[in-house]
């Protein structure tokens, strides 16, 4: 089982962001689950959602305080206190920046930050500064762990029409912008392969 | 087909393949998605129903009452401090012997303000005369929902189908929403006998003089008692038609020889699970999930307790200067064996505080411990005034 935590602010669609990713799962018939940590909600308040993954139902409801990943949806996250906390040995943290991963990892002093643009990838294709498709797209190409076409057929279900063409679009320039594969490990690809 | 849905939405869809003819809700905070999803639903044309927007909890609960009374099948949900401005009209319903079913997004009550789960809600009206059924996950708060209307039409008793708030309503998980053709086989039509009807008028829930309230009140609370075959024969039934069962009034899980066991109400059953095979703990357990807490079901939970050493009952909400409220009735229950487990109880997950996998060696801890009182399990001490540590 994957555990992953998202991390962003109240407007970015964080909480879509976490049932896309739990959804597109069930379109390879494995399993997902996502839940919000929701506080008193409104736009610009940091906000945290959780993802599980897995081959099997998955049981436990308990918040992720290990996660092997974290997506975060705004850079300037990164220096709130708990964001990085639990991150698992080796676990990599894809970020919202306009900054490239090199000089994020300096600034951070780690080694496994990636950055994406993805707001104003989201400005440009979408013609709104939601980040939250584009960052799902890049995660997956990064870990392997679901077909892009499973986020695809997830976004359809939600979307329709331009909004779907658009963040279809956009999903794949965004995950051509980051090394395929760097996060792949046995425990993200599926059991069934 | 397992679909990728969240918890209310899933609700809804499974409320509009019961076919209400009514339903009314109080459409904002402590409001779930469960009634507005049922709206998008109605809006949309695919559920036709008469969708009631009303100005209070009050008159949600009113308006289904009234419409259950005319004959309809009908609908609401609620939580938290909605669940209490109903309370007078729960009892009324419950007292009629309307049949009703709820849902209750289970959430704490302020003082202090919580918009997060526990069960304090739904066991405040736990003596409304209502049937409760507790559910695990979001797929046994769907198959409830549907069983919960056969229950109340053929008991004449209303139904709270509980779900934990956020850790269930707001979960997205795979779902199996069954077909409308195996739901409209389950429910058939309902012809409520004493439906209200103006040519030949009636009178419920009257002044009913000290001569007739006693026997009132026993025939509700055997009204009640009988309702557990009801219960059990629902969850049979169900399952043979989408392969699901849920134990009938409860459900136990993992080793058959366990001489401890712990009891639990709702979501926290799949963390308990969870941490048991992953843990696997020295001495084997087993998990006592009491899906229907009203009627209470004495009799079953002997059955699967007779020969334990321990029991641990594990609340989601207090009796503030009493202590635990299942638990009590656990005690009442068990002290009818002819050996009686040691019982320890303590509440977890209060107000939304997050139930770890490390519950599970922190409720076994409780079996060593000579101090067998009621605590609440996670408080952080540190955070506690001195005079109440």
């Amino acid at each position: 089982m994957l555990e992953i935590r998202i991390h962003g602010r109240g407007g970015q669609g964080n909480v879509v962001a976490a049932y896309l990713l739990a959804a597109a799962a069930f379109e390879v018939n494995r399993y997902g689950q996502a839940f919000p940590n929701f506080g008193a909600e409104r736009r610009g308040a940091p906000v945290v959602a959780f993802v599980r993954l897995a081959d099997q139902p998955i049981r436990r409801r308990c918040q992720v305080r290990s996660p092997a990943f974290l997506i975060v949806q705004d850079e300037a996250l990164l220096h709130v206190p708990g964001v990085l906390d639990g991150l698992q040995a080796g676990g990599g943290v894809l970020v919202n920046s306009n900054h490239s991963s090199e000089q994020l990892n300096a600034q951070m002093q780690t080694n496994n930050l990636i950055g994406l643009p993805a707001t104003p990838l989201a400005q440009q294709i979408l013609g709104r500064p939601v980040p939250n498709t584009a960052l799902l797209a890049a995660f997956l190409a990064l870990t392997d762990m679901l077909p892009q076409e499973a986020l695809s057929k997830a976004l359809s279900h939600r979307f329709k029409g331009a909004v779907l063409e658009r963040n279809l679009q956009l999903i794949n320039v965004a995950a051509s912008q980051v090394p395929a594969g760097q996060w792949k490990t046995t425990e993200t690809v599926a059991e069934a392969e | 087909m397992l679909q990728a849905l969240e918890g209310s939405q899933a609700i809804a869809r499974t409320v509009a393949l019961c076919r209400p003819q009514v339903v009314s809700a109080y459409p904002i905070t402590p409001q779930t998605h469960i009634v507005e999803n049922i709206s998008k639903l109605v809006a949309d044309g695919q559920f036709n129903c008469e969708f009631i927007s009303v100005e209070s909890e009050f008159s949600a609960a009113s308006v289904a009452l009234g419409a259950a009374m005319a004959g309809s099948r009908a609908y609401t949900a609620s939580a938290s401090q909605g669940i209490l401005l109903m309370a007078e009209v729960l009892y009324n319903i419950a007292g009629m012997r309307v049949p009703l079913v709820m849902t209750c997004a289970n959430r704490a009550i302020s003082a202090p303000l919580s918009i997060w789960n526990d069960q304090q809600d739904s066991m405040a009206v736990r003596d409304a005369g209502w049937i409760q059924l507790y559910c695990a996950d979001n797929q046994e708060a769907v198959d409830t929902t549907i069983q919960a209307y056969r229950i109340a039409e053929r008991t004449e008793l209303p139904v709270m189908v509980c779900m934990d708030g956020f850790t269930l309503t707001h979960t997205l998980e795979g779902i199996d929403v069954p077909e409308q053709q195996q739901v409209d086989d389950f429910l058939p039509p309902y012809h409520f006998q004493r439906a209200l009807d103006p040519r030949n008028p009636t009178s419920i829930g009257t002044l009913l003089s000290p001569d007739f309230y006693p026997e009132a009140r026993h025939s509700h609370h055997q009204a009640l008692l009988n309702a557990a075959a009801e219960i059990i024969a629902a969850d049979q039934d169900w399952g043979a038609v989408c392969g699901r069962s849920y134990g009938g009034l409860l459900k136990v899980i993992g080793a058959a020889d366990a001489e401890i066991a712990i009891i639990c109400l709702g979501s926290v059953l799949g963390t308990l699970e969870a941490a048991l095979s992953e843990m696997q703990p020295q001495r084997p357990v087993k998990l006592i999930h009491l899906r229907t807490f009203r009627p209470f079901p004495a009799e079953a939970l002997r059955q699967v307790c007779a020969g334990l050493s321990d029991v641990i009952v594990l609340e989601r909400a207090i009796a503030p200067g009493s202590g635990g409220i299942v638990g009590l009735e656990v005690v009442a229950a068990l002290s009818q064996l002819d050996r009686v487990p040691r019982v320890h109880n303590c509440a977890a997950g209060l107000g939304g505080r997050d139930i770890p996998m490390e519950i599970l060696p922190q409720l076994l801890s409780m079996i060593d411990d000579e101090d067998r009182s009621f605590r609440i399990i996670d408080v952080d001490v540190s955070k506690l005034p001195i005079e109440d540590r």
